[in-house]
């Protein structure tokens, strides 16, 4: 056994693999009380259709089904409907009309879960079809149908959102010596946990309790919701228990509050008795809320020496029936507006559009912080298509445009203040471990041959660790997160914090920063997260705000605990506090190292020996709201090779070099950017999710939806610089995300630069084999 | 109700009265009750409730528990001995090749009957075995060097090999 305190930059092995390597993790759908029922849903053929009935009668005799909801019987408590995080509502369950396909319909509860299944293939719904609006340009039309007939606004279009100098930057765009311009559409895709949502609720009527066990990355704000949304049900906060259990990987699709729970919420209300709700994967791919879905226009000026002067952005975003994103509430585009990246523009200007299609609602995030893949794969396309418009090498272009480190803090042109960078450092760092001139000159000697092989870069900036309370809240709550510390008489501890891992070994992390600041072995932290009784209040974990927020405010907490031992240390050796010093685990007497008290007698005495006048017992509690979002970034560099005969893209090598300031452990690190790099990988090659014209989505099973495997995903090679956040306590940034946002654009930079000779300049993505396979043959390519 | 199951799971003679509908998977994780076997789709492809039936992996929600009958079932709570991680659960806990824990059970029982019928797999061998079992945290480096750590354990102490061998 392990008895030393690691602390930061060790790659300390993770205390949570113990039970799920045996199998002993405690995921949704392993809990089950006694009595409880299943929820099963019946959901919309339709893309857009009137409910004229609903026939319960056939589902009701079967035995075992117990009831089947619907949408009226919702309405009659005030439950048809719930607020989303973005001053929109969603349907429950629909009165008489759905919105889209797989939409919810009616639930059916029943004593077991193939039972269940049957009520719900039993009930009968007769539609009354009605046109669909599936392209949001089609849907700004003024001859559109309306989609959302409950609003006061008889339009489709939901809100406009600018930022930046709208004049300035047309004047840029007037007087610029070069400008490009290039339509970028990034497709719907499906964060697709391997575990798909769920919950137990449990209504006890005795108590007037309710305890939810749920999927949820954001606990504590949905007790608050929860709160809100059934007040008038007489359900207060102190009366709901919300507890997210081990989750199955999230990825921001965890954040939403989806019908099936509110559903399950209510049927336990209904029975008395404990229900049990899981999707399966189906209904998760296609019904869940999606990612991303912008239609992009971009534009970029420079000089004809290849400096950038101003980016213009215009963006229509598709968001399905409801607007229903999870973004801090004063965001509709979420943090888009680090359009920028890495580049230093004097000017910019960036709008977006929301509009409601007849799809499912969404606009989370996948694996990435509020709309910045969005973002850093319209910078990363578009200089890298303004370099090769001016013949400059790519990498030389980026060079001479990235924002100086000694501009840091530094103030973009819409508005952010970067904390941190060395953007310089980590794309040379990149380009020397990849040997980028040698793969230049053998590109040059492919081409001769007439093979494809393309180098894409990306060098990305993110934002992550929302954030500043002045700036960031979720229908009010603002953006701060939190941890408590225990220590108890004889040394061990219990830490508890606001957020909720779902893999990203939240455990082992904030061990070794209490481990850290206090000098107590990993081994003796115990930390929890998830349950609303016992955790202290927070916003959860997504956007990469772990390490930036809960992180911090648990080297707050640490360091208010010190300063409390130092006052007990004091009193036990009998000397001045400005005369003991601190080593990592006790403090000693300065010039006396033999006189000295360790953290764990310290800790004895706070219980059995404390000092006159101070109080008792050694804890703490810090809420920490950050000064600033923390901007992590890196410089990636892919390269592929192109079958001619088939239009396959083939990742011969992509090392990925990362800047997430201060690392507390690398093992981590690297294994969140080696399963960001994959899901980077992933919308750039494969997935996507497409819908015909009324509204039918084409391949909602993983049949269809193509999540990289094993054989897909290259061998990623991962490198580093640290550039210290200045203003967290621990100089670390947040990393969960940035291979997310930054790969993408490097793969697609790679087929562009492959294919650039033979007049490509753009391909959407997913890139697949059959859309460059069509653009050879259309260029006369064959094998 | 109506048919006998009779397995044995982990070395542990089992039997209980089912459904014929009754998938594998809801008959391990539900009459079993050993819910370290997940369910991540519903077409077979991603693999999270992997098992291994007489020695040879399934993707138990694709078969019916009555198929199972008077066979040998091996699950991942199977895998560690006497309170010993077999290495493959070392391999994976070593190389950090879990995060979320999901797809493990499924991924360490495919990586199991892997290193049965090819003890030194190649990195190409690895990868290709293991393409039927889906994982959204980790990008599969891990994965695959966890499942080469146990190999090359295997190799050295074969007495670590476990039951089915």
């Amino acid at each position: 056994m392990a008895t030393q305190a690691h602390g930061m930059g060790h790659a300390v092995k993770r205390k949570e693999d113990a039970r799920f390597l045996r199998g002993k993790g405690t995921y949704i759908d392993d809990i089950t009380l006694p009595g409880m029922l299943y929820l099963d849903i019946v959901r919309s053929p339709y893309a857009h259709a009137r409910i004229t009935a609903i026939h319960t009668e056939k589902a009701l005799a079967i035995p075992g089904v117990l009831a089947v909801v619907t949408g009226r019987d919702l309405d009659r408590y005030g439950l048809a409907w719930m607020p989303t995080l973005m001053s929109d509502r969603q349907m429950v369950l629909p009165i008489d009309t759905v919105l889209y396909q797989a939409q919810e319909v009616a639930a059916v509860v029943a004593t077991d879960r193939y039972t269940a299944a049957d009520g719900v293939a039993a009930v009968e719904v007769d539609y009354e079809p009605l046109p669909a609006v599936v392209d949001p340009r089609a849907a700004l039309r003024p001859d559109a149908p309306v989609i959302r007939q409950d609003r006061e606004k008889k339009s489709n279009h939901i809100w406009h959102w600018e930022v930046g100098d709208r004049e300035a930057t047309d004047r840029a765009f007037r007087e610029a010596e070069v400008t490009v311009a290039q339509d970028l559409y990034i497709p719907r895709i499906h964060v697709s946990s391997i575990e798909t949502c769920g919950c137990v609720a449990r209504w006890d009527p005795v108590e007037g309790k309710l305890t939810l066990w749920m999927t949820t990355q954001a606990p504590h704000a949905i007790r608050t919701v929860v709160a809100l949304v059934a007040g008038h049900l007489g359900l207060a906060e102190h009366k709901i228990r919300v507890i997210a259990p081990d989750i199955g990987g999230g990825f921001g699709g965890k954040v939403p509050v989806y019908p099936g729970y509110v559903l399950a919420v209510a049927a336990s209300v209904l029975t008395g008795r404990p229900v049990k709700w899981i999707e399966d994967r189906m209904e998760n791919l296609q019904a869940d809320s999606f990612a991303r879905d912008y239609h992009i226009t971009a534009e970029l000026a420079a000089t004809r020496d290849g400096r950038l002067t101003a980016l213009r952005v215009k963006t229509i975003a598709d968001h399905g029936a409801f607007d229903a994103a999870a973004n801090p509430s004063k965001f509709p585009a979420g943090l888009f507006s680090i359009c920028t990246g890495s580049y230093d523009f004097r000017t910019a200007f960036a709008e977006v559009d929301g509009v409601y299609t007849n799809k499912p609602p969404g606009g989370i995030a996948y694996r990435c912080s509020f709309r910045v893949t969005e973002a850093s794969y319209t910078i990363e396309r578009m200089v890298d298509i303004l370099a090769h418009e001016l013949s400059m090498d790519p990498a030389e272009f980026r060079l001479k445009n990235f924002v100086r480190p000694d501009q840091f803090p530094y103030r973009s042109a819409l508005g952010w203040t970067y904390d941190s960078g060395n953007y310089e450092a980590a794309l040379r760092k990149a380009m020397d471990r990849i040997g980028y001139w040698d793969l230049r000159r053998e590109q040059a000697e492919r081409r001769r041959r007439g093979e494809l092989m393309g180098i894409g870069i990306s060098s990305f900036t993110e934002i992550v660790g929302a954030g500043p309370s002045h700036t960031f809240d979720i229908l009010g709550l603002k953006m701060f997160d939190s941890a408590e510390i225990r220590i108890h008489p004889t040394g061990k501890v219990v830490a508890r914090f606001g957020t909720k891992s779902q893999g990203q070994g939240h455990e082992t992390t904030y061990a070794q920063i209490i481990a850290h600041e206090l000098g107590i072995p990993e081994d003796d932290i115990v930390v929890e997260e998830g349950d609303t009784d016992t955790a202290p209040y927070g916003l959860g974990t997504y956007a990469s705000r772990s390490t930036p927020t809960a992180g911090a405010a648990g080297a707050v907490a640490a360091r208010k605990i010190l300063a409390k031992a130092r006052k007990i240390a004091a009193h036990l050796l009998e000397a001045h506090e400005d005369d003991l010093v601190w080593e990592p685990g006790r403090f000693h007497v300065k010039g006396s190292p033999e006189r000295a008290k360790t953290i764990q007698e310290i800790a004895f005495a706070a219980y059995t020996n404390h000092p006159p006048g101070l109080e008792a017992g050694l804890e703490a509690v810090a809420y920490y709201d950050p000064p600033n979002l923390t901007f992590p970034f890196g410089s990636y560099i892919c390269v592929v090779d192109i079958d001619k005969g088939t239009g396959e893209v083939k990742i011969r090598r992509f090392v990925a070099v990362d800047d997430c300031g201060n690392i507390i452990n690398p093992m981590i690190v690297e294994g969140q950017i080696h399963g960001g790099l994959t899901m980077g990988l992933a919308p750039a090659l494969y997935e996507e999710i497409t819908y015909d014209e009324h509204g039918n989505m084409l391949g909602g099973s993983f049949m269809d939806y193509l999540l990289p495997t094993a054989v897909e995903t290259p061998r990623w090679e991962t490198d580093k610089t640290v550039t210290p956040s200045p203003h967290h306590p621990l100089g670390a940034k947040g990393v969960g995300e940035s291979a997310t946002v930054g790969a993408p654009a490097a793969i697609a930079n790679a087929v562009i630069d492959a294919l650039w000779h033979l007049g490509v300049r753009h391909i959407d993505i997913p890139i697949t084999p059959w859309k460059v396979w069509k653009v050879l043959r259309e260029r006369g390519v064959t094998e | 109700m109506g048919y006998r199951v009779r397995v044995t799971v982990n070395g542990t003679p089992r039997e209980a009265e089912v459904e014929a509908r009754l998938l594998l998977v809801h008959f391990i994780r539900e009459v079993l009750g050993l819910t370290g076997t997940h369910i991540g789709c519903d077409t077979t492809n991603c693999g999270a409730c992997t098992v291994l039936l007489d020695g040879r992996p399934v993707k138990s929600c694709t078969v019916f528990a009555v198929q199972a009958d008077g066979r040998d079932l091996l699950t991942v709570e199977g895998l560690a001995r006497d309170g010993e991680l077999h290495p493959i659960q070392e391999g994976f806990h070593e190389r950090h090749g879990l995060q979320c824990g999901f797809c493990t059970p499924g991924m360490m029982m495919t990586a199991y009957a892997l290193l049965q019928r090819t003890p030194a797999p190649t990195e190409e061998e690895i990868r290709w075995a293991i393409s039927g079992n889906l994982c959204r945290c980790t990008g599969y480096v891990n994965i695959v060097e966890a499942i080469a750590y146990a190999a090359d354990k295997l190799r050295s102490t074969p007495a670590a090999a476990g039951r089915g061998s």
